[in-house]
């Protein structure tokens, strides 16, 4: 007999064994007394807080075991507890993994954000953070192309600094020009080394300051940029600046060339609103037509699963048990079907009158 | 104790229908203040005290892996009657009432902590906090009030078998866990043809299931884990589970039995406003003075008025808001039941033998019921 089936057998009888000698805990309750950061836990030590700008920073990471690897543009979830209240949000990683096993993540503080607030003004090296990803295809196409654009709005630039220094890091850097919208010179994340790279030659950047310059439109895209057409083109940022690359692209037929990533989804229509019911949880809460399924069952304590918040990861789907909902994004109405389990994304879904989530 | 509407003296007797309404709104606003004030300190409490209970629970069990050397028995059983009862009492019976669901950690919340205890959490928290809570010493709501094994109170039909009530209790206080069990599968409600049989049946599975494997895990496995000293672990897992059965019967004793303790009548509670539900709870139920130690021993059922009060505050700050809330008893003109341990437990058997035989003085009751509750309004309070 391998090794291996020795392992897996030993494992196999072991596994329901330390179960049952541990209920109703399971046995990772007492091993996290003594090993919080082992290895599969989705767990990671803050290991410096580098600040970026006023309000914004880097976080170095220390995950728990082995990485399993990410691709440059990708975003990874933080877990953090904030006044005792646990809250998950995403953040992009800004570095290809490193040889010393570190991540490296972005965090801006939004306005009266809980959690970016905490992690931009508040965390100290050592605290544990919940991680789990990573996520997202944003990122470099395979092959790379010959000449990239990319159009970044605030901290919409995130993504965006991984790939660059990835592809640098590998001295693999098309013809780039990144078109960056901020509000002013001073505030830009990541400006120095972006012009450092500009001063070397090594991409075209253009800053826009909106508090100046006023807000980018796409007769001034295409005129900063002549050649736009001919550029595979990255996108993110605020939703009207990802709005209007996409329909410059739209318009141009190149929308299988453009690659985007939004920090809010894009709602467009509020649902009627109406009591829902966790049926799990055994709790229900009445909401308007505006407040997401994830943001009223979280206001009142019911533990959903929860991933970007913006309809793209599908971490947060729940079955649908009964009653209607409605996609913020679209409007599209989703009936729960008599004995079947429909899913539905709590993070962009709100009540289209009284439903009930099996959650 | 005999319902309060059939008191000559009834202690709320001088509250108006305004003062009890200004009561309700004050103890609102506390309960207000503190939902508010829920934090980073509350979250570190509740770690905090499982990370506690883990190392006395794990450490004692690695202990008696040893128990055939007498000192390793004691210390080993003594660590684990510790764990179980903080398991239960600060810890189970606190989460399950979702005081602490607002931290919104998966592993700390009412919808998923699963207690070391034979009854399931699932039908616990129906039987505790659905029913004991709303119904709190309504007299043929509340089985609380004796089990539906005990006569506790003067209204309490009597009947021959309350005679042998003082060894019922006795016997329901050393296997209290299985009492709980079989008193959540609501047996009463079944023999009085109020619950349907396939319903007590998937019940009874869930309970035969949970106490499955609770039985395999104390008196199966960790004895065999053992080896030579299987026996004596065994015998110190029977100990843990009777001492907590004991001490967790006791506390709870203390809470609605002592003498003061008011009960009410089905009639009292209709169209109930969520004020006179405050103040029901309040002269029904009562405390446990004491140091630190004996109110994370009871899970700060020791503050049972307040408990009762606000059963989804986090327990930790039970203790801070007592003050306050003594002070608006003190306003009221209400009396704040509260008690050393000893006192109470020995008051509470008192009652549990006197009424064990048919009560004879009436002195003390109106000759009219008159059962006229203040406002016959608006919603029924569910805690």
């Amino acid at each position: 007999m391998s090794r291996h089936a020795v392992f897996d057998g030993l494992r196999r009888l072991l596994t329901p064994l330390a179960g049952a000698v541990a209920t109703p805990r399971v046995p990772a309750d007492y091993l996290d007394l003594f090993a919080p950061l082992r290895s599969g836990t989705h767990r990671a030590r803050v290991v410096d807080v580098q600040p970026e700008t006023d309000a914004c920073v880097t976080l170095v990471l220390q995950p728990a075991g082995r990485w399993p690897g990410h691709r440059a543009g990708q975003s990874v979830r933080l877990g953090v507890e904030v006044d005792g209240v646990r809250l998950w949000r995403s953040y992009s990683l800004t570095a290809p993994p490193g040889p010393d096993g570190m991540l490296r993540v972005a965090v801006s503080a939004i306005p009266g954000g809980r959690a970016s607030g905490y992690l931009v003004h508040r965390v100290r090296p050592g605290t544990v953070v919940g991680l789990e990803g990573p996520d997202g295809d944003f990122g470099w196409t395979d092959p790379m192309p010959a000449k990239a654009l990319f159009v970044t709005g605030g901290s919409g630039i995130t993504p965006v600094i991984g790939m660059l220094r990835e592809a640098i890091g590998r001295d693999l850097l098309p013809d780039v020009v990144v078109v960056h919208s901020a509000r002013a010179g001073e505030g830009v994340i990541f400006g120095t080394e972006l012009r450092e790279w500009h001063r070397q030659g090594r991409l075209r950047l253009v800053e826009r300051h909106t508090a100046t310059d006023g807000r980018l439109d796409a007769a001034q895209l295409s005129a900063l940029v002549g050649d736009l057409a001919e550029r595979e083109t990255w996108a993110c940022g605020p939703n009207g600046l990802v709005d209007l690359v996409t329909a410059l692209a739209e318009e141009q037929g190149r929308a299988a060339n453009l690659h985007t990533e939004r920090f809010r989804p894009v709602v467009t229509v509020a649902g009627e609103g109406g009591s829902v019911t966790f049926a799990r949880s055994g709790r229900t809460v009445t909401t308007d037509g505006t407040t997401t399924l994830l943001t009223a069952g979280e206001a009142a304590h019911v533990p959903l699963p929860s991933g970007c918040r913006m309809g793209i990861c599908f971490r947060c789907v729940v079955p649908l048990a009964e009653g209607a909902v409605r996609d913020t994004r679209d409007g599209t109405l989703t009936t729960a079907e008599p004995g079947g389990a429909g899913y539905v994304q709590t993070c962009v879904s709100s009540a289209a009158g009284p439903c009930t989530l099996d959650a | 104790m005999t319902a309060l509407q059939h008191l000559s003296e009834s202690p709320i007797a001088h509250l108006s229908a305004e003062d009890v309404e200004r009561l309700g709104q004050e103890l609102d606003a506390l309960r207000e203040e503190v939902m508010a004030d829920r934090g980073q300190r509350d979250a570190d409490y509740i770690r905090r005290i499982i990370t506690l209970q883990r190392r006395i629970e794990l450490g004692s069990r690695i202990v008696l892996l040893a128990s055939l050397f007498p000192p390793a028995w004691l210390v080993g059983t003594a660590g684990l009657s510790i764990a179980k009862i903080l398991e239960n009492m600060e810890l189970g019976h606190n989460i399950l009432h979702g005081q602490w669901d607002w931290m919104r950690d998966p592993k700390i919340h009412s919808t998923t902590w699963e207690w070391d205890n034979v009854s399931p959490a699932e039908l616990w928290k129906h039987a505790h906090n659905d029913l004991h809570h709303a119904y709190t010493n309504v007299l043929g709501k509340d089985n609380d009030l004796g089990y539906g094994l005990m006569r506790v109170d003067e209204e309490q039909p009597w009947s021959p078998f309350h005679l042998a009530q003082p060894l019922w209790n006795l016997l329901n206080m050393l296997v209290f866990e299985y009492g709980i069990a079989v008193y959540d599968l609501e047996l009463g409600r079944y023999f009085q043809g109020r619950k349907d049989k396939a319903e007590v049946r998937a019940g009874a599975r869930k309970v035969w299931r949970k106490a499955r494997r609770q039985l395999l895990r104390d008196y199966v496995l960790h004895p065999l884990l053992s080896g030579p000293s299987a026996l004596p672990t065994l015998l110190a897992n029977v100990t843990a589970n009777v001492v907590r059965n004991v001490w967790a019967h006791s506390v709870i004793m203390c809470g609605h039995f002592p003498r003061g303790a008011m009960t009410f009548t089905k009639a009292s509670i209709e169209g109930e406003t969520r004020a006179q539900w405050y103040l029901r709870q309040m002269v029904g139920s009562a405390n446990i003075s004491g140091g630190r130690l004996v109110h994370l021993m009871t899970g700060n059922l020791s503050y049972h008025i307040e408990h009762h009060l606000f059963p989804d505050l986090p327990s930790n700050r039970y203790q801070e808001i007592a003050p306050r809330v003594q002070e608006i008893f003190a306003r009221y003109g209400l009396t704040y039941l509260s008690g050393s341990m000893a006192r109470q437990v020995a008051s509470a058997w008192w009652k549990v033998i006197r009424l064990s035989l048919p009560s004879t003085d009436q002195s003390h009751l109106r000759h009219v019921p008159p059962v006229e509750h203040q406002q016959p309004t608006t919603s029924r309070v569910v805690a």
